[in-house]
């Protein structure tokens, strides 16, 4: 059975990201790149998936500009077998990403889909939900826990208030959480092998998918700033700030 | 124009979290109308009905909605969808999970998330874990929305009279069956509802210290219990106690850091709360940036103390 992972490349979650002055965005010119954390959680999770002996390919995907290759390199240096880059420079939304996923995974016929639950730059959420409707095939989001027998994937799932167990019959869509599993280290060796793996590149129209954009942002600023608190000495001052002050005690 | 709010709901009464959702759904103007799709869950579509500025409850009822599976409620979601123009969901695991799957069905973006709404197809949402607010305008006939619950009023809960449609349910998925769930029960309040929540960092060192330290400050204010993903990670809270940027965004009255650092991701979850208390003995943490009152001290010390005090 083969997984198909889509990655996404991102801005690094250290980094402090800066409104633009003019309102037009974030300012994301020379600031470092990753793979999105809950990426490298999918394609870590389909490589083990494969180490057990349940996945015989996990192929990973990007879609944007030319550098995510790096991204990809990054994917088979953790253990993917081959990769595919849909290069594009059109502003992707989560809906063509789907589409874009939905064209592969017609090409590829995974058995399993995983995906990371969501970008941390657009914080979007919602690719592994539009993806598992498109292809109108069963969606587990937000997993802790997947196991594959029978052709059926039994996911356990974070909830809010605890976590719930389903059980969905493959093909599947599945999105990862913060606690599925820990990446790997990137070994050097493997990096090194991960250059010489199949890397196709493909384009949105190759696919036949429009990825024209629905949504417009119109202007993006600065979120409103707390005004600056205060230090208090003690205990006491801190009740009695609550109390008297603040009025929320 | 109308607006359908998907209900979450326990089948026996409606959730804190829709009430917010509607608010969010009468800004966009037009009518407000909630979709309670549950098992035996006549009391949820009441409770609906209920609510301040709801103008009709579509109540569907079938074992397959059950256990609120995506599949399902997607599927009558679509059946009823051409009459909307704006389709809401609160921006909970339920919401999230679903809202997106109703917008591809539909073939149309979905806009997560949503603080404010500006217009009619015009909207506020956070992005790079809230350290820039987007404004976004959608072009699409009908809009798929996430709500932000800590962005919008709760409507009130009572003070509504609407009338109860009775839907026939969609055909269940035969691809999906739910297995079971282990979710907490305690008299503490939801997290994301609680107007105090006392939080834990990984400065209290194992869960026997967390439960030990956070608790009686907890039950000493009626707070919920929160955690920093550090704390999380290393097992000394449940999963779902973690306050972030990819875990529970809250905004409560009153907000209790205790051994807490501060990453960006974490405050992404809760700096928007009245009050921030940061107690901490590391005088630089990033933490104090945003509390209103830092104590710079041990919390070993300090929470029992503050305990006493209260």
């Amino acid at each position: 059975m083969k997984v198909m992972v889509p990655v996404k490349r991102v801005v690094d979650y250290n980094v402090k990201v800066r409104v633009k002055s003019d309102g037009s965005g974030v300012d994301i010119a020379n600031v470092k790149m990753s793979m999105n954390p809950f990426d490298e959680i999918a394609i870590e999770e389909a490589v083990r998936l494969k180490e057990k002996g349940v996945v015989t390919e996990v192929i990973a995907v990007s879609c944007g500009v030319s550098q995510c290759t790096e991204t990809l390199r990054t994917a088979m240096a953790i253990g993917a077998d081959r990769a595919i880059l849909v290069e594009t420079a059109e502003e992707l939304q989560p809906l063509a990403v789907a589409k874009i996923l939905k064209a592969l995974m017609d090409k590829e016929q995974p058995g399993l889909v995983i995906l990371g639950k969501q970008a941390i730059d657009d914080d979007c959420n919602q690719t592994g939900q539009m993806l598992a409707a498109l292809c109108d095939r069963p969606q587990a989001t937000f997993a802790s826990k997947v196991e594959v027998a029978d052709g059926k994937a039994t996911v356990t799932r974070e909830v809010d208030g605890g976590s719930e167990t389903l059980s969905l019959a493959l093909p599947a869509i599945i999105t990862t959480d913060l606690r599925l599993t820990e990446p790997r280290y990137v070994t050097l060796p493997n990096i090194m092998k991960a250059k010489k793996k199949q890397l196709d590149t493909v384009s949105p129209a190759d696919l036949g998918v429009d990825v024209s954009p629905r949504i417009k942002t119109l202007k993006v600023v600065e979120p409103a700033a707390r005004s600056a608190g205060i230090k208090v000495a003690d205990v006491a001052t801190l009740v009695d700030k609550l109390r008297n002050d603040a009025k929320v005690i | 124009m109308t607006s359908l709010v998907v209900a979450e709901h326990d089948n026996a009464g409606i959730k804190p979290s829709t009430l917010n959702t509607i608010t969010a759904a009468a800004q966009c103007g037009g009518d407000v109308h909630v979709l309670v799709a549950g098992h035996n869950a006549a009391a949820a579509a009441a409770a609906a009905a209920a609510i301040a500025g709801v103008a009709k409850v579509i109540h569907a009822d079938s074992p397959a909605f059950a256990h609120g599976l995506a599949e399902n409620v997607t599927a009558q979601v679509i059946s009823m969808a051409s009459a909307y123009s704006h389709i809401l969901f609160p921006a909970t695991a339920v919401g999230k999970n679903i809202a997106p799957r109703v917008a591809a069905k539909l073939d149309v973006a979905q806009v997560s998330d949503i603080t404010k709404v500006d217009s009619p197809d015009t909207f506020e949402r956070p992005i790079y874990a809230g350290n820039a607010i987007a404004t976004v305008q959608s072009s699409d006939a009908i809009k798929v929305i996430t709500v932000r619950t800590t962005g919008f009023d709760a409507a009130p809960a009572s003070g509504g009279s609407a009338a109860v449609d009775v839907q026939s349910a969609q055909a269940a998925s035969a691809d999906v069956s739910f297995l079971g769930s282990e979710i907490a029960k305690n008299d503490r309040p939801e997290l994301t509802a609680a107007k105090i929540i006392v939080s834990g960092g990984r400065a209290l060192g194992s869960n026997e210290k967390f439960m030990e330290v956070m608790t009686p400050l907890a039950d000493k204010l009626g707070a919920a219990m929160g955690a920093s993903r550090a704390a999380v990670d290393a097992g000394y809270a449940p999963n779902d106690w973690q306050v972030g940027q990819t875990g529970k965004i809250v905004a409560p009255q009153l907000y209790v850091a205790c051994g807490i650092s501060g990453a960006i991701q974490h405050l992404a979850g809760m700096k928007d709360s009245k009050v921030i208390v940061a107690i901490n003995k590391d005088a630089e943490a990033p933490i104090f940036s945003v509390a209103d009152y830092g104590l710079e001290a041990d919390l070993f010390v300090a929470v029992p103390d503050l305990v006493a005090a209260l």
